[in-house]
């Protein structure tokens, strides 16, 4: 899964959701977005795919998943209707601490 | 990682807002995308490693930036108020580059010198031209790809580059900056130089926030006021000696009268405590925050928040009102320490050197590597201490401490007690070289107009004070102490002067 190093993006396969990958665990399963694996750089898109309504709620620009562990976390930089799993299982939004602005 | 990537979100979620301005002239964030990705294409079209710029703020300053990164390659805003030697010698440091500057620089440059110049809105106009339809370039999302050289001020020698990788800019942004949290109504006033790491970080978090950043290129209180007035800003960023001069001009008027200026953060230099007391009476419905890094550090790693500065101001308590000359807590992204010279961690209240390490920590020098030790810890040479709650006081430069008959002194404390007299406007202690005490505390003191005072008064004052090791051997008396544009007193320009005579 070379395409799951920091900094890879992975594109939905059924709506306009994109990501990048900010952390990922040793033994990575692939992400889905509305319940289609995503795709890598230059992997084509297959037709006949369909967002899955059990993985429709969205995902946000500018917010970041995660998987329980924490040590997978996605950003969002294109957002779509599908939202986000793996094996089945959503990824849940990390919350912001939100700091004073500094600069 | 690239700070493209952050833009591009910029573009994707507010495109239509404006990212900044500048006097008449303004960009949207969707315009700085298209302008940056542009410039970018010109910048691999030519034979250059770096892309330098020299001149204050302008609209080229974020598109230089995103450009060089959307091209991968360094970012080098240099400090045009050096002596032209001095400048020539950094550039001799970054060749080839494409250099963005001013019409009378441009014209002055040598043919051939390895160094392309343009001139600033020529600069800015080639970018914004459109692009000419071809595919979007990809930009490297290489993390070790080189973001920003910064050259710092040396103690010695040649200036140092500081070395800040598209991984440190982005991790601190990351850290501190939630995306798109501001208002489109938002403004921040910019005031400080491109060439200072509170520069460059205030363009990555502006536009991660996508917060309006209005650019004031020369500093003065009378203009700064009445920008922040007429363009209703919402946010600014300070360094203390331009705090100083707001305030001063302020304070004859019934109120500062900027009702939309919710949040001044301020930092780079030493917060004096009566000068964040009355610009908090100025301000009272402001939000302060001091904000303390390095350009090592990607800029920021401790916050005194609102909260903090609000809680300090109102106590009876000193330990509790001391706070407000506190930086305060880490970042949640950083860890911080105090160490001795051997190296041991010390425990809270015990002053040493504030080391400090997380991912937006570069301490990588060009030419001198990585200045980490082999856990990854930076030493900040800044000396100070924590609070038994984790808040970090500074206490000055860790190589500015006098050594005197084996006894370490702090300058900044026999300073305190001699600004503290009624007639001392200024001074400045540091250590000369002394055969009996290895070195001997001398002290250059600014009187106030119409007062007077001798050496012995003020050496009685001391020593009333502090210990008697810390009474200065020598005083001196001149009209002005030396700082430099970001409010630093640059106590080894003294001790050179003083060896001198």
């Amino acid at each position: 899964m070379s395409q799951y190093k920091p900094g890879a993006r992975l594109r939905s396969a059924v709506c306009t959701t994109e990501v990048v990958v900010i952390a990922v665990p040793d033994t990575v399963t692939p992400v889905s977005c509305g319940g289609a694996m995503m795709m890598g750089e230059g992997e084509q898109l297959s037709d006949g795919v369909t967002l899955a309504p059990l993985f429709a709620d969205g995902t946000e620009l500018g917010k970041r998943y995660s998987d329980d562990s924490g040590q997978l976390e996605l950003l969002c930089v294109k957002p779509g209707e599908g939202s986000l799993s793996v094996d089945g299982v959503a990824l849940t939004l990390k919350g912001a601490k939100p700091l004073p602005s500094s600069d | 990682m690239n700070v493209m990537m952050l833009l591009e979100m910029a573009a994707q979620g507010f495109g239509e807002r404006v990212a900044f301005s500048n006097g008449e002239a303004s960009m949207t964030y969707g315009q700085l995308f298209g302008a940056a990705q542009q410039a970018a294409r010109q910048l691999k079209s030519r034979d250059c490693e770096y892309v330098a710029m020299l001149g204050v703020s302008s609209l080229a300053l974020p598109i230089g930036l995103f450009a060089s990164a959307c091209a991968g390659l360094p970012f080098v805003p240099l400090n045009y108020r050096l002596a032209a030697k001095e400048i020539e010698a950094l550039l001799q440091r970054i060749q080839p580059a494409w250099l963005i500057t001013d019409r009378e620089r441009v014209e002055s440059r040598p043919a051939g010198s390895g160094i392309e110049a343009i001139e600033r809105q020529q600069f800015i106009d080639l970018a914004r031209a459109g692009h000419d339809g071809s595919r979007q370039p990809a930009w490297s999302m290489d993390q070790e790809d080189v973001g920003v050289l910064l050259f710092t001020s040396g103690t010695t020698g040649a200036p140092k580059a500081a070395v800040l990788r598209q991984k440190h800019l982005v991790s601190y942004i990351f850290a501190s900056v939630e995306f798109g949290c501001a208002a489109e109504s938002d403004a921040a006033l910019v005031a400080v130089p491109p060439y200072h790491i509170a520069g460059i970080a205030a363009v990555l978090s502006s536009v991660y926030s996508g917060r309006r950043v209005v650019q004031l290129p020369n500093f003065s209180a009378g203009e700064w006021i009445k920008l922040a007035r007429r363009e209703r800003v919402t946010n600014a960023f300070l360094v203390p000696t331009m705090l100083a001069q707001i305030v001063n001009e302020l304070e004859g008027e019934a109120s500062a009268d900027m009702p939309h200026l919710r949040a001044l953060s301020y930092g780079g230099g030493k917060m004096p405590q009566s000068l964040i007391e009355r610009a908090m009476a100025l301000f009272p419905e402001t939000d302060f925050t001091n904000a303390y890094g390095l350009t090592e550090t990607s800029s920021t790693i401790a916050l005194l928040g609102p909260n903090d500065h609000r809680d300090a101001a109102a106590s009876q308590n000193p330990q509790l009102r001391r706070r407000l000359t506190s930086v305060g807590r880490p970042l949640p992204s950083v860890e911080v320490e105090i160490r001795d010279e051997a190296g041991a961690v010390l425990a809270p209240g015990q002053r040493g050197e504030i080391y400090v390490r997380g991912e937006q920590v570069s301490g990588e020098y060009v030419g001198r590597g990585s200045s980490l030790d082999a856990d990854g810890w930076f030493p900040t040479r800044d000396a100070g201490s924590l609070d038994e709650e984790g808040y970090l006081f500074l206490e000055g430069r860790a190589d500015d401490v006098i050594v005197r008959g084996g006894e370490n002194l702090s300058p900044g404390e026999i300073e305190d007690v001699l600004l503290a007299h009624q007639a001392v406007a200024d001074a400045a202690v540091f250590g000369v070289p002394d055969e009996q005490w290895g070195e001997a505390v001398a002290a250059i003191v600014v009187i106030k107009p119409g007062e007077a005072v001798s050496t012995q008064e003020l050496q009685a004052w001391v020593g009333d004070q502090l210990r008697s090791s810390r009474v200065p051997q020598s005083i001196r008396f001149t009209e002005e102490l030396p700082y430099n544009e970001m409010g630093k007193l640059l106590r080894r320009v003294l001790k050179k002067r003083y060896q001198e005579h």
